[in-house]
């Protein structure tokens, strides 16, 4: 009995209890379905075994999803707490559970995935590649995220949530202070996610830099393969540091070292200042590919080429640097002094220069233009102005001295939300519209999609911009409750009015995509918006070899497909021939799964288990080193007859 | 669409007016202090250049718009092939260079003023006053004095005070927005924090920086008095509190939350502050120059302040 007690939640509510049924329910339901529709070898063949970056990149699509809705319910939950002074629906063990956990899983299990489906759908078909430089590493990058996801995710359920924030600030996060071992969830399962993502970075480098078409110079580039390049630089940069970080926070937990730990030497300063040199290029790897999006949406809808492609790409650069250069600014009040608050005031405000200048190109993209208001082009449009509010009082809180005034407060939530969500989310969101026909081969309906915009956009407006006005007033983040004495209590409940009303807008989404796919018409054909770059070059489906010749760009431009279609520039030149492919492998899954075993063996300090996951691990390294692997060759016939297939159905 | 747009710049205009409406009454906005002062007229500064910036891109944005949008042209039109112009991109770089300049400055000069003791008050000894936190309460030990309190401040108004921050536990951030912005409370050193009151009158504090289940209510509250009414406060505490001794202190530092408490003596005589006392700059790794001047600067000021207290 002893040993399962570990597992229990030390701070369980009704809530849990109902979502510990539910999560069972489900799992049972799940494998009963698979089991009846005899669909596991099909998952196994198809699926986790599978290196082509168009599935992997819709699966990391699914997690994206799953978890958005997952870190929705925890945002609703907290702004329903918050809805009333001296509430009681949530006490403050669980309310700080779930901002933890809201944080953790939106910027990394939501966020991230919803990046790197995009870094994998559209990378190869844009650099007119067969695949990822590495496929087999893309599987298993893959695989590690979902096991990270899955493990944080688990802690809701068996032995608790992480409850020391998203940022974990140590001394806090050690075990003095934070003694369930939600926090040892946090080190680990972020890790193993993580481990994932630095994958994914090499991966992206060495494709964009290795994989491109014939002539398709650096500077032909389309403009989100250049976002993708850049992010993927800082990935390789900044996540080895958070790497270094969570190993010796986890050991502080578990083996009892004192890197953090304050009493014998340990500095809790150097974790804060770690965390964000991880953390803040971090919100440039989700930004950039954001950025990368809007720009081949904003051009395809405005019929012009991307206004002054060449300041876009240097920006992103400077962005890149620039992003290594501010991280001090998350703790201006941590009392390092006038002359370093100074400097990194002044670094995070020159960042918004290249910022400025990313907004004024897509402004100037749409002078002279023929503007479509579609779906994606109205996130675009709702995008510019509420990413402008955010960027503004993003140098607002980079004057130290005020920042001393808005530091913890719900004015620093608020812009924070007010980058990321019509940011990041919006064009995912947009991203997602624009290349939703291109995956699945019809359309999202653009009825719906045109009021999910304006739905969310109300509901974002009503949820954030009252924060900024009770921050202003005193209202420190991160607070369960509050009194009536204060006077927050209307604001924040417009805010929770407007977090419903975009929760209804998700929602809205997921009707659509239902609807889309009952209604929607499905001849198309392989260029439904009339757009511009490569990847719409190929049919639709894409076939798993994605061009049948490699494309060659040497007379095109950065619009590849665009000069195709207007200038009668050739791309595809020569004979069809065979066509080498990658293998699939299951020993990715199998070596993730070690690596869950090892995770949370190691979380509940169980050793042996731990030692035989770590020892699937290796076994599976090692495998793979002997493991001749040369691919296989889609005979030059095949290749002909599948595009004979296409031609017959009149698509492209 | 049209109607759209306009709908978007009313509602703009609506909450551009709310914020501004609204700004009097706002505490950050509503300064009691120097410090506070500095902050909130740097927080206006700050909303009307960021404003006219909001206002030029919403407007340009609506501009290009409905200029261009494609029900209002020909369906035969073609878009040109634009690259860039260096006038133009000079322009858009230019200009948020000149803002980033003025501000950078701005704030360069803003920072030296709220590090520094505010000059108003300058002449006078500044109150050194040992503000630490523990789970989740708030100790406030007047060494010159011999007194300590719990969860509440009453400070003379008028005058600078020196705030010596540390915790006995988590980071935690010291923070009375009427008298200035926020800094950290850490249990490996001291950080130090200059404030003062304009006015007589009461204020609330909190720790704004998340330690754990009963942040929310680690709060204090702060009064201003009079120089008089101050050393009548003393005083009384001096004559009727009890003295604080270790094994009360302990009892205090248990985590939960207490009310207030009034004491003679201070804990900082049996367990004193953490030792890296770096004054107002204490990362190692920057400015070492600099700091090791501050660091000088200040152990001296403490000297001379025990000297003449014992003196006295």
């Amino acid at each position: 009995m002893e040993f399962f007690e570990r597992f229990m939640i030390p701070h369980p509510s009704f809530l849990i209890y109902v979502s510990m049924v539910l999560i069972v329910l489900v799992s049972i339901a799940l494998v009963g379905v698979i089991t009846y529709f005899k669909l596991w070898g099909y998952l196994w063949r198809e699926w986790i075994t599978t290196v082509d970056h168009k599935k992997i990149g819709i699966m990391y699509l699914l997690m994206a999803l799953l978890m958005l809705f997952r870190g929705g319910v925890d945002a609703i939950m907290l702004r329903y707490q918050l809805s009333m002074p001296e509430n009681t629906f949530l006490d403050a063990q669980h309310y700080n559970e779930v901002f933890t956990t809201h944080g953790v899983v939106m910027i990394l299990f939501m966020a991230m995935p919803f990046i790197t489906f995009f870094f994998n759908f559209l990378v190869p078909l844009q650099i007119g590649a067969r695949d990822v430089a590495f496929p087999r590493l893309n599987n298993l990058s893959f695989w590690l995220f979902f096991m990270g996801a899955m493990l944080f995710n688990l802690s809701f359920v068996v032995g608790g949530s992480p409850d020391a924030g998203w940022t974990s600030y140590f001394p806090l996060a050690d075990v003095e202070f934070s003694k369930s071992v939600g926090t040892n969830y946090y080190m680990i399962a972020i890790q193993i996610a993580g481990i994932g993502t630095l994958m994914t970075g090499i991966n992206f480098i060495t494709t964009i830099m290795k994989m491109r078409a014939p002539g398709m110079t650096l500077f032909k580039m389309p403009m989100f393969t250049w976002s993708a390049l850049i992010a993927n630089l800082i990935v390789v940069f900044a996540f080895p540091v958070l790497t270094v970080a969570l190993a010796m926070g986890a050991m502080d937990r578990l083996f009892d070292t004192q890197f953090f730990a304050i009493g014998n030497g340990g500095m809790d300063m150097l974790w804060a200042n770690l965390f964000w040199v991880w953390g803040h290029p971090e919100v440039y790897i989700l930004i950039l590919p954001a950025f990368g999006i809007f720009s081949e949406i904003i051009s395809t809808f405005s019929r012009r080429n991307l206004y002054g492609y060449n300041s876009m790409v240097w920006s992103m650069i400077v962005i890149s640097v620039f992003a290594f250069t501010v991280w001090t600014h998350h703790f201006f009040t941590m009392g390092q002094g006038a002359f370093t608050n100074s400097i990194f005031s002044i670094t995070t405000m020159a960042i918004a220069i290249p910022t400025g200048v990313k907004i004024f190109n897509w402004m100037f993209t749409l002078y002279k233009g023929k503007i479509e208001f579609t779906t994606p082009m109205l996130y675009a449009v709702h995008f510019i102005p509420l990413f402008t509010l955010g960027g503004v009082t993003g140098v607002m809180l980079a004057m130290s001295a005020a920042d001393y005034q808005y530091h913890n407060t719900m004015f620093l939530v608020a812009h924070f939300h007010n980058v990321i969500i019509p940011g990041v989310v919006y064009a995912m969101l947009a991203g997602l519209t624009f290349y939703w026909p291109k995956m699945f081969g019809f359309m999202l309906n653009e009825k719906i999609g045109k009021a999910t915009v304006w739905v969310m956009s109300t509901g974002f407006l009503l949820a954030f911009m009252p924060m900024y006005i009770t921050g202003l007033d005193g209202q420190a983040r991160r607070m369960y409750t509050y009194s009536e004495s204060t006077g927050f209590t209307t604001l924040n409940m417009v805010s929770f009015v407007g977090a419903g009303i975009m929760a209804v807008s998700f929602i809205m989404l997921v009707w659509n995509i239902w609807y889309s796919f009952k209604n929607s018409p499905r001849n198309i054909g392989s260029d439904p918006w009339n757009a511009r770059g490569l990847e719409w070059a190929t049919h639709t489906p894409i076939p798993a070899y994605n061009f049948a010749i490699t494309p060659d760009i040497t007379d095109s431009t950065s619009e590849a497909f665009w000069d195709m279609k207007h200038k009668g520039t050739e791309i595809f030149k020569g004979d069809i021939k065979k066509i080498h492919m990658p293998n699939y492998s299951g020993v990715p899954f199998i070596m993730s799964c070690g690596f869950f075993l090892l995770g949370f063996s190691l979380i509940f300090s169980m050793w042996i288990p731990a030692i035989v996951g770590l020892i699937v691990v290796l076994a599976c390294m090692a495998y793979r080193s002997f493991e001749k692997d040369h691919g296989y060759y889609i005979p030059e016939e095949e290749v002909k007859a599948t595009e004979k297939q296409y031609e017959k159905r009149g698509a492209k | 669409m049209k109607v759209n747009l306009k709908g978007t710049l009313l509602a703009s205009i609506v909450f551009g007016t709310l914020l501004l409406g609204g700004c009097d009454s706002l505490l950050v906005l509503d300064p009691k202090g120097p410090q506070a002062e500095v902050q909130a007229n740097d927080t206006m500064m700050l909303i009307y250049i960021m404003g006219a910036i909001v206002l030029v891109v919403f407007a340009m944005l609506i501009f290009m718009l409905v200029k261009y949008r494609a029900s209002k042209q020909s369906p035969d039109y073609e878009p040109p092939h634009i690259h860039g112009h260096w006038l133009v991109e000079t322009i858009c770089i230019g200009v948020p260079v000149l803002i980033v300049i003025f501000l950078g400055v701005r704030s360069v000069e803003s920072n030296y003023l709220v590090e520094s003791a505010p000059e108003e008050y300058v002449e006078e000894e500044p109150l050194v006053i040992y503000a630490s936190s523990s789970d989740w309460k708030w100790h406030f030990s007047y060494p010159e004095q011999g007194i300590e309190t719990v969860n509440y401040l009453y400070i003379p108004a008028n005058r600078n005070i020196e705030f010596k921050l540390y915790s006995h536990g988590p980071i935690t951030s010291f923070w009375i927005p009427q008298l200035g912005g926020q800094k950290y409370a850490m249990a490996d050193m001291v950080t130090t924090l200059h404030l003062a009151a304009d006015v007589e009158g009461e204020f609330w504090g909190r720790n704004a920086n998340f330690a754990g289940a009963g942040t929310a209510e680690q709060t204090f509250d702060v009064t201003a008095l009079s120089q008089q009414e101050f050393d009548e406060w003393v005083e009384e505490v001096q004559e009727t509190a009890e003295p604080i001794t270790e094994e009360k202190f302990e009892e205090l530092l248990e985590p939960g939350h207490l009310g207030r408490s009034t004491y003679t003596g201070t804990h900082l005589e049996f367990s004193p502050a953490p030792e890296h006392n770096h004054g107002s700059s204490d990362d190692v790794n920057h400015d070492q120059h600099e700091e090791d001047t501050d660091h000088s600067e200040h152990e001296n000021h403490n000297d001379t302040e025990h000297e003449d207290h014992s003196s006295h």
